[in-house]
């Protein structure tokens, strides 16, 4: 087996390589080339979500009870689906306020309350603790397992060992110092840790090789594959019921569920969680691709979970190996000790991973929000008037890491070892599940108050810590066991592990419930009852309506008087000399202003500058605190600052309206253009028409006039000439007449006044009369009439003497454009599916396909117009059109040019009379 | 006018289908002692619904609107 050495010497050279890359980052990051600003770096560096938990837990939790290790990874993939709503929204306003932390985050929103911001923390740092000695034990465990040879051993049979001989002290002393080089080299404005990022980006992908592989070896090198060893399970009984887990329990649903829920909440509130997504965030567009790569990475570390708990459920039977060490166990056993060494190395990497940015994480809020809010208020400490104060934040922050490392290993040593590494990380998943609350309530409801935020937190905590922490510290005998079995005093109703009676549930499940009511309740019920102080008002707007404002962030509502150099010395002792005049720099030129600038003006726009580049630094309550100190603020009544938010808000309600409206406008406009060119083309039809009209009264109003006038001038005209000008005068004024009538009469059908005199008719009969009224007029012109008419075709309802006028019209067309030598016209009538057909078939010149349509518009002859007389008035075909779409029925030609033309027209059986205006029914 | 983004609602969807999925009753019709493709029913069912789950997010973020 492996010697100590070789693993101590893996183990330095991996956090040494981490390092490197680490460095590399910075040095990047320096240089303006980031290697981190990339969403699979991000997505990767949000993998830090699975530690030592995942990578030796899981597999402790599936042997136990199969199936239900995966609620912690499934949760968080239900949870980035809301992301792209909720997460989008938190990254927007801790870019705005610049953010530092959850504590920060939480503080800025009820107000800027330190008060807020110091309980967050110590829930924090508090809940933290017992993960922190989650990660401790896994790498203390997996080392004495990896140097014990020559075989696999229980730790926990190891027995107590001394403070100074304890791996889980030494790991814990080396990752602080990792953890102080790594996040607290220098202080960071933005509280961007590229090269920290970087190397755990690098951490997520080692422990996933490293466990994948593990799974790999043990699915398809000690078993023959997925199947062969789900059969083998499935012969052992125990295991077999393990392969289907909730049978039929109640609580393992409910206990699914909060499981969920639990991990939901986590994924965004853990405080290293909340650090690698927003605060080191570097683009809200990496969240796009984190949204689906995430749960990807937690897909692929979770397929091999259950496989390596059988293996070593089979492999070890009779629980002689704890199952959270199956990863590491099963390939010693396997004789493969290199594998044991890089599984050993991808627990490690998982396991510093967390510990770095969680201590990270807490060490920013313990300083920001815990220490510096305490010292400033110290007037004896003269903070406020020492030259370079980033010296002391990184002292504290060190400082705070060794503490929070130092809390991790005391609660190891007192509680760690009574629980497996699941259950251990269940307690802080609760924990931080109690932000959950106030940051959603925060970011959607401007409603929630300071007090009702701590009123929440409080209650939920509270509750956290009786039904959770009380219990792990009263197994590891640090509490008298009667509390738990009896309850305080012996009250049974308040037994920490059933309060209220509550039985039958695990005691996650039981503690969420009745934490959450209580938090949420406190939180709801507080803030209804409660007022908000204007600041509080005002950092409400600004967090729920963080993608309505316009940019300018609260300097609008700031009022009061401070002076530029007294804000550029303030800045200058966080950020340094230099730090001061490039961010004054960077103010001035936004501004299009000079910078030094002897004028500068110390409006709220600057204060608000400094503040929020305080805030980057030291957290939003401190900055304003020490704000305070230089710039003599007027405090706004909150009537004022309500007024303020009513007037901005209404102003948006004003524009949205305004745009409503105007497109409203728009389309109104476009619909009165449109009826406004139909109107034109209307009008010029009319004009048209008139004009057409005009003139074709006026040819036979000119010929009558002219022979009128021969006849008038000259009397002594003989006898035969006076009777041929008479003839045509007469003639004309019968042209004239005709033609009136048959405007008339058109414009009458086409504006629906024509009256209609409907009856039963026999259209055989109409076409033989009509046949009968023309014969002579085909006589005179020497045509052949051939009829050919279907006998006891189905009566119509119709208007007889309508259609024995377009059977005129059409016969006598027929008639008039007939060959001049052996005219021809035959005329048929048939019944078609449900309707008659009358064709009128003339033997003449025809009609060019182009005339085809022509001929049916008004005032259009076809013939050569200038040389030929024009035959008739032009309106016959148009009436009859008319008068045939009337009945429902069509009126078309077919013709070839010297074949003939055939008129046809069906009419409809079931007459079904076209809607006409109430006049015209009035007139029937 | 930015037209809002559809992909919000497209996920919010999602978020329910996942919520769905793995919950009370449909874990239940999966729970089950039988074996499909050598791999126990509710395993294969959570796995095989996660994969879908992170592919229809990755097509409801990634594609055009």
């Amino acid at each position: 087996m492996l010697q100590g050495w070789v693993i101590i010497v893996a183990s330095f050279a991996y956090l040494g390589l981490l390092f490197a890359i680490a460095y590399y980052a910075d040095k990047r990051a320096e240089a303006g080339r980031s290697v981190i600003s990339n969403p699979y770096i991000y997505a990767l560096s949000l993998a830090v979500y699975a530690t030592a938990w995942t990578f030796y837990g899981s597999v402790g939790r599936a042997a136990a009870d199969g199936i239900g290790f995966l609620p912690i990874y499934i949760g968080p993939t239900l949870m980035i689906a809301l992301w792209w709503i909720v997460m989008r929204k938190i990254l927007r306003i801790s870019k705005e306020h610049r953010i530092t932390s959850l504590a920060d985050f939480i503080g800025s929103r009820y107000g800027k309350s330190a008060l807020l911001a110091g309980v967050v923390t110590i829930i924090a740092v508090i809940g933290i603790v017992p993960y922190i000695s989650l990660q401790l034990k896994a790498v203390s465990n997996s080392f004495t397992i990896l140097a014990r040879h020559p075989g696999p051993a229980m730790p926990a049979m190891a027995g107590p060992v001394p403070v100074l001989q304890d791996t889980a002290l030494w790991v814990a002393m080396i990752l602080a110092v990792f953890t102080i080089l790594f996040g607290t080299r220098h202080l960071y404005s933005t509280e961007h840790h590229e090269g920290m990022v970087a190397a755990i980006a690098f951490e997520s992908l080692v422990k996933l090789l490293a466990f994948v592989t593990v799974g790999i070896f043990v699915t398809f090198g000690v078993y023959g594959g997925f199947g062969d060893l789900f059969d083998r399970a499935a012969a052992v009984p125990r295991l077999r019921a393990m392969l289907t887990p909730m049978e039929g329990v109640a609580g393992s649903y409910a206990s699914w569920v909060w499981l969920t829920i639990l991990s939901m909440l986590a994924i965004m509130f853990l405080p290293r969680q909340f650090q690698v997504t927003v605060i080191e965030n570097t683009n809200e567009q990496h969240l796009n691709k984190a949204i689906w790569l995430f749960p990807l990475y937690l897909l692929a570390i979770n397929v091999f979970v259950l496989p390596i708990a059988l293996g070593g459920l089979l492999q070890f039977p009779g629980g002689s190996v704890d199952a959270d060490t199956f990863v590491l166990t099963l390939p010693i056993s396997g004789q493969a000790p290199w594998l044991a060494l890089f599984a050993f190395i991808g627990g490690l990497s998982a396991a510093t991973g967390m510990v770095i940015i969680e201590t990270i994480a807490l060490s920013t809020m313990v300083c920001n929000d815990l220490v510096m809010p305490v010292l400033l208020r110290m007037r004896r400490l003269r903070l406020n008037e020492r030259k370079d104060l980033s010296g002391l934040l990184l002292g504290i922050r060190r400082w705070a890491i060794v503490l929070v490392l130092l809390l991790g290993y005391l609660y190891f040593r007192l509680a760690g070892e009574a629980y497996a590494l699941v259950s251990i990380g269940l307690i802080s998943f609760a924990a931080v599940a109690q932000f959950g609350p106030v940051v959603l309530g925060g970011i959607f409801w401007k409603g929630g108050t300071r007090k009702g935020a701590l009123a929440g937190l409080s209650a939920g905590f509270a509750v956290w810590f009786y039904t959770l922490l009380m219990p792990a510290f009263s197994r590891s005998g640090w509490l008298p066991e009667g509390l738990m079995t009896y309850g305080p005093f012996g009250i049974e109703l308040l037994k920490p592990l059933a309060l209220f009676g509550l039985t039958g549930l695990d005691q996650i499940t039981h503690s969420m419930i009745w934490s959450m009511v209580a938090n949420v309740g406190a939180y709801v019920g507080v803030s209804l009852f409660s007022v908000q102080s204007a600041a509080e008002t005002r950092q409400a707007s600004l967090f729920v309506d963080v993608f309505r404002q316009s940019g300018e962030g609260d300097a609008r509502f700031w009022r009061g008087t401070a002076s530029a150099p007294n804000l550029h010395a303030l800045l200058a002792r966080f950020l340094g000399r230099e730090g001061a005049d490039e961010a004054f720099a960077q103010y001035a030129r936004a501004r299009g202003r000079p910078w030094p600038d002897p004028g500068l003006e110390a409006d709220a726009a600057l204060v608000r500058f400094v503040e929020t580049q305080l805030a980057g630094v030291i957290g939003a309550a401190s900055a304003h605190i020490i704000i305070a100190s230089v710039a003599k603020e007027e405090v706004l009544p909150p009537e004022d600052v309500r007024a303020m938010l009513d007037e901005a808000s209404q102003i948006i309600v004003y524009s949205h309206r305004l745009e409503q409206k105007s497109r409203e406008l728009e389309r109104a406009t476009e619909e009165l253009r449109n009826a406004n060119e139909r109107l034109q083309e209307l009008d010029r039809m009319k004009d048209d028409f008139i004009s057409t009209v005009t003139h074709e009264l006026r040819t036979p109003l000119t010929s009558i006039r002219a022979f009128s006038e021969i006849l008038n001038d000259n009397p002594h005209l003989d006898a035969a000439q006076r009777a041929k000008f008479l003839g045509i005068v007469i003639k004309e004024s019968e042209r004239l007449t005709r033609l009136i009538n048959q405007v008339l009469d058109l414009s009458k059908i086409e504006s629906g006044n024509a009256e209609w005199h409907n009856t039963e008719v026999d259209l055989g009969e109409i076409i033989e009369d009509s046949i009968t009224a023309t014969s002579q007029l085909f006589k005179d012109r020497n045509i052949r009439v051939v009829t050919d008419l279907e006998p006891g075709v189905p009566t119509l309802f119709s208007d007889r003497d309508r259609l024995v006028q377009v059977m005129l019209n059409l016969l006598s067309n027929a008639a008039k454009f007939c060959d001049k030598e052996r005219g021809v016209v035959e005329i048929r009538l048939r019944r078609a599916a449900d309707a008659l057909r009358v064709d009128v078939r003339d033997n003449g010149i025809g009609i060019s396909p182009e005339n085809q349509q022509v001929i049916f518009e008004k005032f259009r002859q076809v013939g050569d117009t200038l040389t030929e007389k024009p035959q008739g008035t032009g309106l016959g075909l148009p009436i009859c059109r008319e008068i045939i779409g009337h009945f429902g029925g069509k009126l078309w030609v077919e013709s070839r040019p010297g074949e003939g033309a055939t008129f046809s027209f069906t009419l409809p059986l079931s007459v079904a009379e076209r809607p006409r205006p109430a006049a015209a029914v009035a007139g029937t | 006018m930015i037209r809002p983004s559809i992909k919000g609602p497209r996920l919010v969807a999602l978020f329910i289908l996942g919520c769905l999925l793995f919950n009370y009753p449909f874990l239940a019709l999966f729970n089950l002692a039988v074996m499909i493709v050598g791999v126990p029913l509710l395993y294969f069912y959570l796995f095989v619904s996660w994969a879908a789950l992170i592919v229809l997010m990755a097509w409801a973020v990634e594609a055009p609107d």
